[in-house]
């Protein structure tokens, strides 16, 4: 019998499940093939409600619900802390000695934040005046603050890239500017956003249209600042170069690394841990059998559950297509689509590739939309808001979601004058 | 791409000036590219310089901020007195390799 090993139980790796379930149904019905998924815990957070938390649009138990009913009841799932890959022996170890040997194996175990890299960022005044919004415990935390904070210097700080979700953190700044509006605080707070990159946005297209944004919130840009330390004691951030930005209340987006056992499993990883991954077959770069997704990858396009979601639709064509010895035939472009919220019950989208930027136009239908793209609009944030429906009903499953294309669809696009000759 | 005239050779470079062929890289090329920045190499420059080039040949990928500052010899806050703003592309730059993926 062919084993199929998934790592994590996120995003990527429910919808390969699902996928690799529904082509494999008679297989594993004949006990031909079987699959199993490893997870570190039980609980599978809807990550873009993180965002919310902070500002009481969502509680936290109104974005966690348990793993295993969102897989495929044919699959073994196992909670269990991954020791390391051998790619030479075709093996999977879990901490508890466990052996799990696979004829395919897919990580999906996705990224985590790193604060204790940023020197004095996890010490004095973490989770009091210093926090993170990528974890659950962080986001809850950061809500109790805000709920109670009187006004005073709000720094939201990016300490280096790649991050998951790159546009969240000014999200955050935007939907802090909404929030202290409705507080009827907003003329006692200091926003400043503060980033290692030269722009607000990772993608200069993105850092031209939208930079009136920050100027139109009053929200203060600092660029190429690179984090060095954290005084948590002073409410001092500094960079590398010795600049200083104060604070009274620090929200830090930490170093992002991906999973610990990735590091320990020989040539899997890069050195912050991230899967070595052929940016167009998926295929890892340290053995033929192994296969990544999603948050774990290095491959140079935004980590966000769009494009896991987009990934997953031509990983499970190549998956199939490697079960049953044939070339691998899906190519990844890199495909990504995002909203943004920009506060005031406004969002934008935006969709592009490892090689298109983000471009004005309409979405998924070209010229009907209805979602128009790079344009702030009241549709787009109710896009995001029912989003949460899609991802646990349509998303996770694996459905392909209808009119929506795994790679980039031109049509729709207004192309700048020197794209269109 | 275009072809530029470093230290008396000609090269192909990017945009941005980063080498497109490591094997056209010599250390006068990197001493004029410098001199072109206003930077005066010292040994400590060339620490991270032979490191940053020696584990691109090895492993095709340049390494990070974080692991220049962990396996070069050079703290990072030195790193940033050395290369000005930021380390990892302009110590690549006077590396002769392409530029790192990571300064997107």
């Amino acid at each position: 019998m062919r084993q199929v090993v998934i790592l994590g139980a996120g995003t990527a790796g429910t919808i390969m499940a699902n996928r690799i379930a529904r082509q494999n149904r008679a297989a594993m019905a004949a006990g031909d093939l079987a699959i199993t998924v490893v997870d570190q815990d039980g609980k599978h957070l809807y990550q873009p409600g993180l965002l919310f938390v902070p500002f009481g649009v969502y509680r936290p138990e109104d974005i966690v619900k348990p793993r295993r009913p969102q897989l495929p009841r044919q699959v073994r799932f196992l909670v269990s802390q991954i020791d390391r890959v051998e790619p030479d022996g075709n093996q999977v170890l879990l901490t508890d000695g466990t052996a799990l040997p696979y004829d395919v194996l897919v990580v999906a175990t996705g990224t985590r934040i790193a604060p204790e890299e940023t020197e004095g960022l996890t010490g004095t005044g973490w989770r009091k005046t210093a926090f993170d919004f990528y974890t659950l415990e962080g986001a809850s935390a950061l809500a109790e603050a805000l709920a109670h904070w009187e006004g005073g210097k709000l720094v939201i700080n990016v300490v280096d890239m790649p991050i998951k979700c790159p546009v969240a953190p000014l999200e955050f700044a935007f939907l802090a500017d909404w929030y202290f509006t409705e507080r009827g605080i907003r003329d006692q707070v200091d926003i400043s956003y503060v980033t290692p990159l030269p722009g607000a946005f990772t993608k200069p297209a993105a850092s031209s249209t939208l930079g009136y944004l920050l100027t139109n919130k009053g929200i203060t840009l600092h660029t190429e600042f690179n984090a060095g330390e954290v005084d948590g004691t002073a409410g001092r951030l500094v960079s590398w170069d010795e600049r200083e930005v104060p604070y009274d209340l620090l929200v830090s987006i930490p170093l992002h690394m991906g999973s610990a056992f990735v590091g320990r499993s020989p040539g899997l990883g890069d050195d912050l841990d991230f899967v070595l991954t052929d940016p167009a077959t998926l295929q890892a770069k340290v053995k033929d059998n192994i296969f990544a997704l999603g948050d774990a990858t290095n491959v140079p396009t935004s980590k966000a559950g769009s494009v896991a979601h987009f990934q997953a639709e031509v990983l499970s064509e190549n998956i199939q297509a490697y079960l049953e010895h044939r070339p691998l035939p899906e190519r990844s472009d890199g495909h990504a689509n995002c909203f943004i919220e920009t506060g005031f019950g406004k969002g934008l989208l935006i969709d592009f590739n490892y090689e298109v930027e983000p471009l004005p136009g309409r979405f998924p239908l070209p010229k009907l939309g209805p979602l128009p793209l790079l344009k702030e609009s009241r549709i787009n944030h109710w896009g995001k808001m029912a989003f949460r429906w899609i991802y646990w009903n349509m998303l996770l499953p694996g459905r392909d979601l209808p009119l929506v294309t795994a790679n980039l669809d031109m049509r729709g696009k207004d192309l700048p004058a020197s794209h269109a000759a | 791409m275009t072809t530029t005239t470093i230290a008396g050779k000609d090269l192909i470079v990017d945009g941005e000036g980063f080498l497109q062929q490591p094997d056209q890289w010599s250390r006068d090329v990197a001493e004029a590219m410098a001199a072109d920045l206003g930077l005066s190499l010292n040994e400590r420059h060339w620490l991270v310089i032979d490191y940053m080039r020696n584990t691109y040949l090895e492993t095709g990928q340049a390494p990070t901020i974080r692991s220049l500052g962990k396996q070069s010899g050079v703290p990072v806050k030195e790193l940033y007195q050395l290369f000005p703003k930021g380390p990892a592309k302009l110590a690549a730059k006077l590396a002769g390799i392409p530029k790192p993926h990571g300064c997107i």
